[in-house]
């Protein structure tokens, strides 16, 4: 199989001794493995003993990470990892609970993301902070503009602009006077990079770069990294492509659970090995067990060739009475959009569904609620629940929109005490407003929303995601409850204990297609090399 | 696809201008008024197109123009102004007043009322950032405000202007009116400020995206607030225009003009999105003398005046739906 040679990995955090990292030579040749680094200068950036908290959960716990001029740093870490984070507090967006930042040797604080960019650092989120109104131009020298007697200078503009542009090969659809809304995402992309090394960047972090590319995108941006790197720009570089961190990064630090499990030189480790520093934990919570295979009854829901335009493609999948499908796959892989289409919100271009064996068009939420299929979405606050009401008008709220009734009041056989029985909701009363429950029990009254419609098909996207372990195996109980009386499930999620623990089957999905199942006892380092596309290279290798 | 078509757009000047008018914002009320013309044209005749018939039809567009040119800044930067008919009435009375037929007291009349103004403007501008309530809120708060004040204090027309003042409302330069000629220069002083200053292009950024902007570095506070001063200041404008047009002040001149929101449905007819960081002043020109045209139309022809109002609410919503569908279309 592949090389095991074992990788060679700085000590982990704890094991540092104190005082040695003060010195930067000696905290330059700490791991004494990277191959042409001189010991004598501080790092470009050092950061050391981050902490973060959020309402008391720690979410980054005496994390260091390093990065010299020249180099492109990869962080690898799933989802709730603490990648993003800790990217935040270098951009000062966040401000840590603990630890320093070090640029050159020198300690700095940053109270605003203002602060970070003038230091040179510059974030390149997912989410592109341009006008799309304004033009090329604008949008990059927007709050520096170039004056000339109080005028501002256009001309200087656009050709700073152009020199950007020019330095970073982009091609001929782009000009300094072109509107951001008519880019393409990988040409906004561009401008955001022309936009922080126009604030004379030194430490470039981008988040994700490649999830909206095309691979002739990619290979693209990737010219462009390396391009930055020849001029002696740091880059951190977030991903959980893990065939990315291989073509571009020199060295690779992993992140698991807030905490830093190792730094490593990238020729130095194996796909596998890394997957299992991501993953490798234990398993901290108890799962209901599996649906036993006869208990499985029939075909609920059946799409064949469902496709979206430029989101979706060839989707076949099956749900049965009284299964939980686990649906796996890194972010952007089309997990929510396929749970969208299901549901009507944004439709299947081509293909058929089927539910209870009937061919169907779901063109709209109502139409699928009507076929008693219930949706929890990924963002509770702002898709499940209306914040202001109670948790009565809360509950009811799907079946009042199916307009069932004549008056004010819903159908005698709905009592919605029984239902926040049911889920088991902790409040003072049923009139209490739900923007003032715990995210455990906001999510139990989404569920309770469907239930009041009698659905018998759920979508359930990262129906856990930040609720606490108390509330989550409440969530999970009451998922298995509901299939045991013939429901079917279709399970999102990014937490991979969460796709074993509860899954009957596991579909994995990757650049918005189905590349395949696994049975429930899957270990977590298949999923993830399924996902990550990894699969296919090992078993060729 | 915009990229592809721009590539293979002919070269040059005109071809680089036609280009940018198809790309501009406001394109379409262009296209709107010059139908509209024809239209008015073939239902009037050639009299429509005389030298007084189109005097009176930029006169009938002074007041408004002023008004809707400063709601342009306020709406571009995400915000609007609710108060500015009683900035025009407070502004008119308060002019008067001072001036009292005393032509010495012309100046001092002037820099009082525009200071006023941007006061009014300035209290706006402080209670929407600083407060954060919301513009529609506090405008209309304000606009409240101030209607109590002139009602409480005034009830008939107060004062007088002098008769040198009243050159500003009936006074030529060779065949221009000094009101086209103040209207002319204010659009063309917002134009320079939006399109040739740091400020103007604050005040879009700041109206596509407040935290964009805010990350960029720019005082988006600052920004908003000036914008509320100057649109304020502009309504004070249009103040003193009417109150030399009608010789004294009177509380109600600015609610009856229905600056309020007519200033807001010619911005719109424009072109500027209401949520701000789309559109200019060229356009809300454009919607203003299509209003305008619109009134002249309908008093030559003497048909029922109702009506203007159900063909005012059609071109409104009309102009909302164009600039809707070709905002999807480019996407």
């Amino acid at each position: 199989m592949t090389d095991e040679r074992e990788p060679v990995l700085d000590a982990a955090p704890t094991d540092r001794p104190g005082p040695v990292v003060e010195s930067p030579q000696q905290a330059g040749t700490a791991g004494g493995l990277v191959p042409g680094v001189s010991g004598g200068q501080a790092p470009l950036l050092e950061m050391r003993g981050i902490g973060k908290k959020f309402f008391g959960v720690p979410v980054l716990v005496d994390v260091d990470i390093d990065l010299r001029a020249g180099e492109v740093h990869a962080l690898l870490g799933e989802n709730g990892a603490g990648k993003s984070t800790l990217m935040k507090i270098l951009a000062g967006a966040h401000q840590p609970d603990g630890g320093e930042i070090r640029l050159d040797g020198e300690t700095v604080q940053f109270h605003h993301p203002r602060d970070a960019q003038m230091k040179g650092v510059s974030i390149i989120y997912q989410e592109f902070n341009l006008l799309p109104e304004r033009t090329v131009a604008q949008n990059i020298f927007l709050g520096r503009e170039p004056r000339r007697a109080f005028v501002v200078d256009t001309a200087r503009m656009e050709a700073l602009t152009q020199q950007l542009l020019t330095m970073l090969n982009v091609e001929a659809g782009v000009s300094p006077s072109t509107l951001v809304r008519g880019l393409s995402v990988a040409q906004q992309q561009t401008v955001e990079i022309a936009k922080a090394l126009s604030y004379e960047a030194r430490i470039l972090v981008m988040d994700e770069p490649t999830a909206a590319l095309s691979i002739h995108e990619t290979l693209a941006l990737f010219e462009r990294v390396r391009l930055l790197q020849a001029q002696g720009l740091g880059v951190l570089y977030i991903s959980h492509r893990l065939k990315e961190i291989f073509e571009l990064a020199q060295r690779v630090t992993v992140l698991k659970d807030g905490r830093k499990v190792a730094t490593a030189d990238v020729s130095a480790v194996t796909t596998r090995r890394l997957v299992q520093m991501m993953v490798g934990r234990d398993l901290d919570h108890y799962f209901p067990p599996h649906a036993a295979p006869e208990a499985r009854g029939d075909v609920r829901l059946a799409i064949n060739g469902g496709a979206v335009h430029g989101v979706l493609q060839d989707i076949n999948l099956e749900v049965r009475a009284g299964e939980i499908v686990g649906l796996a796959g890194l972010e952007g892989s089309g997990r929510t959009e396929l749970a969208q289409a299901l549901f009507g919100v944004r439709p299947f271009n081509s293909g058929t569904v089927e539910v209870n064996g009937k061919r169907l068009r779901l063109r709209s939420p109502r139409q699928a609620l009507k076929r008693r299929m219930g949706f929890v979405t990924e963002d509770r606050k702002l898709e499940g629940l209306v914040l202001p009401l109670s948790i009565r008008s809360n509950s009811l709220l799907a079946l009042r929109g199916l307009g069932r009734w004549f008056h004010g009041d819903v159908p005698g056989h709905v009592s919605v005490q029984d239902l926040v029985r049911r889920v088991d909701i902790r409040a003072p009363s049923l009139e209490q407003e739900v923007r003032f429950l715990s995210g455990g029990n906001q999510q139990k009254v989404v569920l309770a929303k469907w239930l009041a419609t009698d659905a018998q098909i759920f979508i359930f996207d990262e129906p856990t995601r930040g609720i606490d372990v108390g509330a989550k195996a409440g969530i999970h109980e009451l998922m298995r409850e509901l299939t045991n009386a013939g429901a079917a499930i279709l399970m999102i999620s990014s937490e991979l204990p969460e796709i074993i623990g509860m899954s009957d089957r596991i579909v994995v999905m990757r650049h918005g297609g189905i590349v395949g199942e696994l049975p429930a006892d899957s270990g977590e380092d298949e999923i993830m090399l399924m996902a990550t596309g990894e699969h296919d290279l090992e078993s060729a290798a | 696809m915009s990229a592809a078509s721009a590539r293979l757009a002919p070269s040059g000047l005109l071809a680089g201008a036609r280009r940018r008018f198809a790309a501009s914002s406001s394109a379409p009320v262009y296209v709107a008024l010059g139908a509209m013309m024809v239209v008015s044209f073939v239902l009037i005749g050639p009299r429509f197109l005389g030298y007084d018939n189109v005097l009176s039809i930029l006169q009938r567009s002074v007041a408004l123009g002023l008004v809707a040119a400063g709601q342009t800044l306020a709406i571009l930067v995400g915000s609007l102004d609710l108060s500015v008919a009683y900035v025009v009435s407070v502004t008119a009375v308060l002019a008067s007043v001072v001036m009292q037929g005393n032509p010495e007291m012309m100046i001092p009349a002037v820099i009082v009322v525009l200071a006023v103004g941007g006061l009014i403007g300035l209290t706006n501008g402080l209670i929407i950032t600083k407060l954060g309530v919301n513009a529609f809120i506090a405008t209309l708060g304000m606009a409240l405000i101030l209607r109590g004040l002139l009602n409480a204090t005034f009830d008939n027309f107060a004062g007088s202007v002098p008769r040198e003042f009243q050159v500003l409302g009936y006074g030529n330069v060779g065949p221009v009116p000094y009101s086209v000629l103040l209207l002319g220069m204010v659009v063309a002083a917002v134009w320079f400020l939006l399109r040739h200053t740091r400020f103007g292009h604050h005040v879009y950024a700041v109206g596509g995206s407040e935290e964009t902007a805010r990350l960029s570095g720019v005082r988006s506070h600052r920004v908003i607030i000036s914008a509320h001063v100057l649109c304020s200041v502009a309504a004070a404008l249009a103040g003193l225009f009417i109150v030399s047009r009608l010789g004294a002040g009177a509380p109600w001149v600015g609610p009856d003009g229905g600056y309020d929101l007519e200033s807001i449905a010619a911005v719109v007819v424009g072109g500027t999105a209401l949520a701000g960081g789309r559109g200019g002043v060229f356009g809300t020109l454009a919607g203003v003398f299509i209003l305008a045209t619109l009134d002249n139309v309908f008093n030559l022809l003497q048909v029922d005046p109702f009506i203007k109002d159900t063909i005012r609410g059609i071109i409104l919503i009309s102009a909302v739906a164009v600039y809707a569908l070709r905002l999807r279309g480019s996407r």
